[in-house]
């Protein structure tokens, strides 16, 4: 899988996206205006668009009275921020010292050949962004590479094909076969409190969470992986990507509707009860992986 | 009103002052490079270094931005002040090797070998034409971009900024670019042409009316004493 063909180096025009003024104002009158709070905004807006588009940067700076030129040298002062569309796999490979002498300089390589682009660059198709960063903090572990928020350590060049085969399949779905991070969950309605696992329909090998959803007039079955960290799932009707669905007790039909929103894309969560004390909430936009775990 | 000990001569300086002003008020020089009188003290370039204290506990400091303080003991031009001073200028000399300003200040500090790869940049980063932008022409038009070896001065986005007004104050201000050396060849670092020149005033007929670069100049400060 050489991609090299199909990626350029530079990106002439990168599709820009449109920003949502309104969008912007609710992530600024969610952070009290001041000075203290411009990364918070930012750090919302990235999460929002996948990186800093330069019109809601301008909209930051008229909204909130700030001169454009402190926004913006704030955005290009931090690693975190970028003012490019990244792709959907972003590739961090780590070049510090320890990784170095453990050749991940010839890593990072074998991944811009296989890319066919330059470290800090994005493949045409919008798939990959490789970086490079300075330090990961597991250096016993190095050439350490992180895709999608995993981490691989002791990479070596011939693993790098295998990688990027496995960032486009996506690894959750390798991972919660044999991943030990994941494990197991049993949860119940919060309301009337019976469990919603359902032993007869198991995902991942293990019982699945049974809820009803609807969305856009269908009404249907739905079952989770129980795998926390697992986001296998079945449903009735397909659901279309990105849709904001509305989950209800199979039990007593009560809406599982929460007060927080999903801090990714501000949807609703949706909280359940975990057996044995604590709560578990899921972001109610199919493909949003956004879900916090909170045990008492 | 703060007593200070400045090279061993007793000083007193209205406080909120800083070691540069008391020493400038002495008439004690101290050379200069993003300072600004008008502009805030920024403290970027460190060629105002001063040192500070007594035995172990002597250090070098920014006098631009050291406020005066009670009993202090202050050395201008201690040899490690010196010795400090002409490796920080060596090191911008380096960077921006144009600069007459720069080639000024090195000839004057008796700068006479360059250890380090000229980079030619067209800038310092002494931050005085953001300053100027912001704090005197109320503008706000440049800032500061990026971090590390990244950083530059400019508008957001490299695009014409509509705060600007194209004054040219970040020009007019700039060390780098407002006066440009014409003798520094890229494989002799130093120039030191000015320094070696008979002053301008002198030989009137020979350099019409070109600008004297010494400063002070010594025939300048004879005609005017006589």
């Amino acid at each position: 899988m050489t991609r090299a063909a199909a990626a350029s180096t530079s990106l002439d025009a990168p599709p820009q996206v449109d920003v949502d003024r309104q969008q912007i104002l609710r992530i600024l009158t969610k952070h009290r205006q001041g000075r203290g709070t411009l990364v918070a905004v930012l750090q919302d807006i990235q999460a929002r668009y996948g990186y800093l588009p330069e019109q809601a940067l301008r909209a930051v700076a008229d909204e909130t009275g700030r001169p454009l030129v402190d926004v913006y040298g704030l955005a290009t002062f931090y690693r975190c921020f970028t003012l490019q569309p990244r792709g959907k796999h972003l590739i961090s490979a780590c070049l510090g010292t320890a990784c170095h002498v453990r050749g991940a300089p010839r890593i990072v390589k074998e991944f811009q050949h296989q890319l066919g682009i330059q470290a800090g660059e994005t493949t045409a198709d919008r798939q990959f962004t490789l970086e490079t960063v300075n330090c990961l903090g597991a250096c016993a572990l190095g050439p350490v590479v992180v895709i999608d928020g995993h981490y691989f350590s002791k990479v070596r060049k011939s693993r790098v094909r295998q990688l990027l085969e496995e960032a486009l399949t996506g690894f959750d779905k390798a991972d919660a076969a044999q991943a030990e991070r994941t494990f197991p969950i049993d949860v119940s309605c919060p309301r009337c409190n019976h469990s919603l696992m359902d032993e007869d329909f198991p995902i991942d090998g293990r019982p699945s969470i049974r809820c009803t959803v609807s969305f856009d007039r269908l009404h249907g079955w739905l079952r989770l992986s129980s795998l926390y960290g697992s986001s296998s799932i079945s449903a009735e009707h397909e659901i279309p990507p990105q849709t904001v669905v509305s989950f209800f007790c199979p039990h007593c039909h009560a809406q599982l509707v929460g007060r927080s929103v999903c801090a990714a894309c501000e949807a609703p969560m949706v909280p359940m009860l975990v057996r044995g004390g604590g709560t578990v909430q899921v972001c109610s936009r199919r493909g949003c992986p956004s879900r916090d775990l909170e045990v008492s | 009103m703060i007593r200070l000990r400045i090279n061993g001569l007793d000083a007193c300086v209205e406080e909120g002052s800083t070691l540069l002003e008391a020493a400038r008020f002495l008439g004690l020089p101290i050379p200069t490079l993003c300072h600004m009188d008008g502009l805030s003290p920024y403290g970027a370039c460190r060629l105002c270094l001063v040192e500070i204290g007594t035995g172990a506990q002597a250090r070098l400091v920014s006098s631009c931005t050291y406020p005066a303080e009670e009993g202090l003991t202050v050395r201008t031009a201690s040899s490690r002040v010196l010795r400090a001073r002409r490796m920080i200028l060596e090191l911008l000399l380096a960077s921006c090797p144009q600069s007459k300003t720069i080639q000024d200040l090195a000839s004057a500090h008796g700068i006479r070998q360059q250890r380090f790869r000229q980079e030619h940049e067209d800038c310092i980063l002494c931050g005085r034409c953001v300053r100027m932008c912001q704090e005197q022409m109320m503008a706000k038009a440049i800032g500061f971009r990026g971090r590390g070896g990244d950083r530059s001065i400019g508008t957001p986005f490299d695009v014409t900024s509509e705060v600007c007004r194209q004054c040219g104050g970040c020009l007019y201000v700039c060390p780098a670019c407002q006066l440009r050396c014409t003798s520094a060849q890229p494989e002799e670092a130093i120039c030191g042409g000015c320094a070696n020149l008979t002053p301008p005033c002198i030989e009137k007929d020979r350099f019409d009316d070109l600008m004297c670069s010494l400063t002070p100049c010594v025939a300048c400060e004879i005609a005017r004493e006589s």
